[in-house]
């Protein structure tokens, strides 16, 4: 990583590198890479059983990577100066992010094409398309897909909650960081414990105080997730209360962030408070809005905790979601190659989704605030 | 002349009444809500206080309907009596309580550390690695975003197999770390940004190196959304449950999937799950209340322009 022309904070340095120092910068960078290259290739055959010699596990390779990470920190400034001294800003989250990320989506990438279970005793092998054949005729995830597609719609629901919410923090009240306090608290719940708060004792049939409310309502027989309609919406409920404070802070930020004169100008010109929040507020706030949204949607995309502690996905997978339909194949079955196979085709609709949904998105917020 | 005073009498009485049914809608839909909010953190509270009897009548205030008992945190080995002899099930839970505090305090940290050093060099210096520019990098980060933990955790969990980093903090941390690094280099963009680039001129006119500048000038300015993106992290790792589930057996094991495997047995007590999930919300229900300006402060850095 090189540093070019146009930094925002310039430095001046008339400082010459002399040729030794470059050369040691070469050497240590080559050399670190030179190590590491050997501990792979030694470990590689040694778990291939082709050489006798090598380590127990892979841990000294992680070692030899670190060592090359960090010499390549150092050759950065060996050979650049004050120059590499930049690099290394950004250089160690890189290194960290790629050798988390990009390397296991590789390695992902190609166990999804083989067929190996962990439990089994005979490993790994390649077994081409036969997991892709597998999904495709797999109910049960495109199940959990039509289910995720319900839960994110869900969304909208929750954003004109959280809108009336930050509405009311934003009014002429009293003690308003009381009440925020208290609207925020679910948000600092983990949902493995609102999974049993909620979901396992409030909705309790016999005892739970939610389910004798449902009775004094008029609801005999309370079941929260006994059909397939009211147990996705309870999970959808207690996701719901989970995250709503989340986007009810982002907007409250940009409903206080509004600019005072057009919402008086509104009121002088006679707009009644309907007419106002509709022709001014709303469109003000579509920016923001849609940020919340957006964030809230990949916050959803990831559900699955809730899931995984109160249903299972029951009754019969109408509460799966993708992650927690995967959760429980690797669970039950141990089936790593199948269950990444899975992972990785829900990553490219993800990405192909947040894509088109950045463009959609875009093209709103530049029609409504007229910059387009 | 007499018909116009009527008229703002009129309107003056009709606005004071529109003035109070408002006051009242509004007073009225934010106490409903503060319930909501409250009432599952109450029940959880109170019923860890319960014995048998209480449950099934369904008594819900403390001293008026019931006589608070402290059984359930009795058998968490937590209660006034309990709490100085020796108990497994208080060390077991310490162990997972341990577990929580360390990985999720050193995932934020250095999730904090890595990321401000990324966000200041991305919005200070111009880089090119590859065919990647600034922006480019800086998407590369944010993009980790949208990638679901479940794609990265079949991998992650057959890698640190190889490893032998499963079951282990070190693994757990990096995870952690990795999970939250985004929204810190989000967070920390944004503040690195609103501070004047003239200041560190400044400071390399008066003799310092870059890193200098960096340590002594724009650290201790920045320090507020450091503290904000720390909170946010420490609030999203105590409460991961997916990896951990995955990734831990043993030793390695945090609150969440403790919470997690009690509730899956059947024919455990209610009062002592309600004094576990009491137990492990109590940390971040007080982080929630006391350290709330922070939190808001890292929700919505970057959001509002």
């Amino acid at each position: 990583m090189s540093v070019i022309e146009g930094d925002r904070l310039h430095t001046v340095s008339g400082e010459e590198l002399s040729k030794a120092r470059i050369a040691a910068g070469r050497v240590v960078l080559w050399g670190s890479a030179l190590v590491l290259l050997i501990m792979v290739l030694v470990q590689a055959l040694h778990s291939a059983r082709q050489i006798p010699f090598g380590f127990e596990n892979w841990r000294p390779v992680l070692y030899a990577y670190f060592f090359w990470a960090f010499a390549l920190c150092v050759s950065r400034v060996l050979i650049y100066g004050e120059q590499g001294k930049k690099a290394l800003f950004v250089l160690p989250a890189v290194l960290f992010v790629v050798s988390m990320v990009v390397f296991p989506l590789v390695f992902g990438l190609y166990i999804s094409f083989t067929d190996w279970n962990l439990s089994s005793l005979t490993g790994r092998k390649f077994n081409g398309l036969d997991n892709v054949r597998q999904m495709w005729t797999d109910p049960f995830y495109w199940n959990a897909l039509r289910n995720m597609v319900v839960y994110v719609f869900a969304i909208l629901a929750e954003y004109a909650v959280a809108f009336g919410l930050a509405m009311l923090l934003n009014a002429q009240i009293v003690a308003r960081k009381f009440w925020r306090v208290i609207f925020l608290l679910p948000l600092m719940l983990s949902p493995v414990a609102i999974s049993w708060m909620i979901g396992k004792s409030m909705m309790e049939v016999r005892f739970g105080p939610l389910a004798r409310l449902a009775r004094w309502l008029g609801w005999e027989n309370p079941s929260f997730f006994g059909s397939p309609e009211i147990a996705k919406l309870t999970i959808m409920l207690m996701d719901a209360w989970n995250f709503i404070p989340f986007m009810m802070i982002m907007i409250l930020a940009g409903l206080q962030a509004l600019p005072k004169e057009v919402l008086e100008a509104a009121k002088v010109d006679g707009a009644s408070a309907w007419q106002s929040f509709w022709r001014v507020t709303f469109p003000l706030m579509l920016p923001v809005s849609v940020t919340a949204i957006m964030i809230r949607i990949i916050f959803k995309l990831k559900l699955a905790d809730i899931i995984i502690n109160v249903t299972a996905g029951g009754p019969g997978g109408a509460t799966d979601s993708v992650t927690s339909f995967i959760f429980r194949e690797y669970r039950d079955r141990s089936n790593v190659g199948y269950g990444t196979l899975l992972a990785m085709f829900y990553l490219v609709l993800i990405v192909i989704f947040m894509t088109a949904l950045l463009k959609i998105s875009d093209r709103i917020v530049r029609r409504a605030t007229g910059t387009g | 002349m007499a018909d116009l005073e009527l008229t703002t009498d009129d309107f003056d009485r009709q606005r004071r009444i529109r003035w109070i049914v408002s006051r009242i809608v509004i007073y009225g839909l934010l106490i409903t809500w503060a319930a909501i909010c409250i009432f599952p953190i109450f029940w959880t509270v109170t019923t860890s206080f319960k014995i048998a009897p209480d449950v099934m009548k369904g008594n819900l205030i403390p001293y008026l309907d019931f006589m608070p008992k402290d059984r359930g945190w009795e058998s968490l080995g937590l209660s006034p009596d309990t709490i100085f002899r020796t108990s497994t099930v208080r060390e077991e839970f310490m162990k997972r309580f341990m577990n929580s505090v360390v990985i999720s305090m050193s995932a934020s940290f250095l999730a904090v550390v890595l990321g401000a050093l990324a966000a200041y060099g991305l919005s200070r210096f111009s880089y090119r690695f590859g065919f990647m520019r600034n922006s480019d990098i800086s998407f590369f980060f944010l993009s980790q975003l949208i990638l679901p933990p479940v794609v990265l955790a079949l991998p992650v969990l057959v890698l640190y197999k190889e490893m032998a980093l499963l079951d282990s903090r070190i693994g757990m941390i990096a995870i952690y770390t990795l999970m939250v690094l985004p929204i810190v280099i989000w967070i920390m963009r944004d503040q690195f940004m609103a501070i004047p680039v003239e200041l560190e001129e400044a400071a390399l006119v008066d003799g310092l190196s870059v890193w200098g500048a960096f340590l002594r000038i724009i650290v201790p300015l920045a320090l507020p959304g450091m503290v904000a993106a720390f909170i946010l992290s420490l609030v999203l790792t105590w409460n991961e449950y997916f990896f951990a589930a995955l990734l831990t057996s043993t030793d390695a094991k945090t609150l969440p999937v403790m919470i997690a495997s009690q509730t899956g047995s059947q024919g455990i007590n209610w009062w002592s799950m309600a004094a576990l999930s009491t137990a492990g919300i109590a940390p971040l229900v007080l982080v929630g209340i006391f350290l709330e300006r922070h939190i808001i402060k890292g929700m919505t850095a970057g959001a509002v322009k």
